[in-house]
């Protein structure tokens, strides 16, 4: 079993916002983050895949197949987007950067065929980041 | 869903890898360098993940400010900018970032009620990092 991991970077738009809180409990417990006119992160997203190296290829998955997985589900629909606004997931789920795990992780399983989807990382600032891995 | 969320912060802090059951030679011989009396310093990288369920009210597995608050008094005040072997808690144990870093994680394990604190990770240098996630054999941690 090898693992495999891609890194890719977007760029995108957010805000925390839970309408079923007031508005002084969403201040309280989001802070600077509850600004609704929202505010940016560079994301750098790391997902890796598992699987037994392929005595043909030499390959755990053919890395161009993984990044136009990658480019397709994920960068062509959040980058240089408002997470809140415009990808579907975030209208009635907060984009913390947890959420955007699970996100990417529920966008990615079902395409990767080649190989097993093991862990979507993604950082918010090089500081922070959320790893998912699937579990309930 | 579980989730796991890592925050990374940095300190800085000095300290001399010596111990009292060896030989004047043989703590040469171990710890080369690092034995120096006067001690030298290091600027630590480190990692603390939580994990947990994702809250569906917050979206989070933990209250950021909570844990930076925690380990902002506990850790990074603690320890920054002071002579690792002078603290009480490396008064009996050589303070090489193995040690370090689970003195650490059960600092964070004694104190941190906001989330399950699932792994310590520490970086002494560019080149070398250390993980502690708790461990049935502590006694191949702790050095006297």
């Amino acid at each position: 079993m090898v693992y495999l991991t891609r890194r890719a970077e977007f760029s995108a738009s957010h805000y925390y916002h839970n309408p079923a809180l007031t508005p002084e409990e969403n201040q309280r417990i989001f802070g600077k983050c509850n600004n609704p006119h929202g505010h940016g992160h560079n994301y750098t997203l790391e997902v890796t895949v598992r699987g037994p190296v392929d005595a043909r290829s030499g390959f755990v998955m053919d890395l161009a197949e993984l990044k136009a997985v990658l480019n397709r589900e994920v960068l062509d629909a959040m980058d240089h987007r408002f997470l809140n606004k415009e990808v579907p997931e975030f209208r009635d789920c907060i984009p913390t950067t947890e959420n955007l795990a699970i996100a990417i992780w529920q966008r990615l399983q079902p395409k990767l065929k080649a190989a097993e989807l093991h862990r979507v990382r993604v950082y918010e600032t090089p500081d922070l980041f959320a790893d998912y891995y699937g579990e309930p | 869903m579980k989730a796991h969320l890592t925050r990374r912060y940095r300190f800085s802090a000095s300290h001399r890898l010596h111990s009292a059951e060896m030989s004047e030679e043989e703590n040469r011989r171990v710890y080369g360098k690092c034995n120096n009396p006067y001690g030298h310093g290091h600027n630590y990288a480190l990692e603390v993940t939580v994990g947990g369920q994702v809250d569906p009210r917050t979206g989070m597995v933990c209250d950021l400010v909570e844990l930076d608050d925690f380990v902002g008094r506990q850790v990074l005040e603690r320890l920054g900018h002071e002579n690792l072997n002078y603290l009480d808690a490396f008064k009996h144990l050589v303070p090489t970032t193995e040690n370090l870093c689970a003195e650490i994680y059960h600092t964070l394990q004694r104190g941190f009620r906001a989330a399950v604190v699932e792994k310590v990770r520490l970086e002494e240098t560019m080149m070398n990092s250390f993980e502690y996630c708790g461990s049935e054999v502590e006694g191949a941690v702790i050095r006297e």
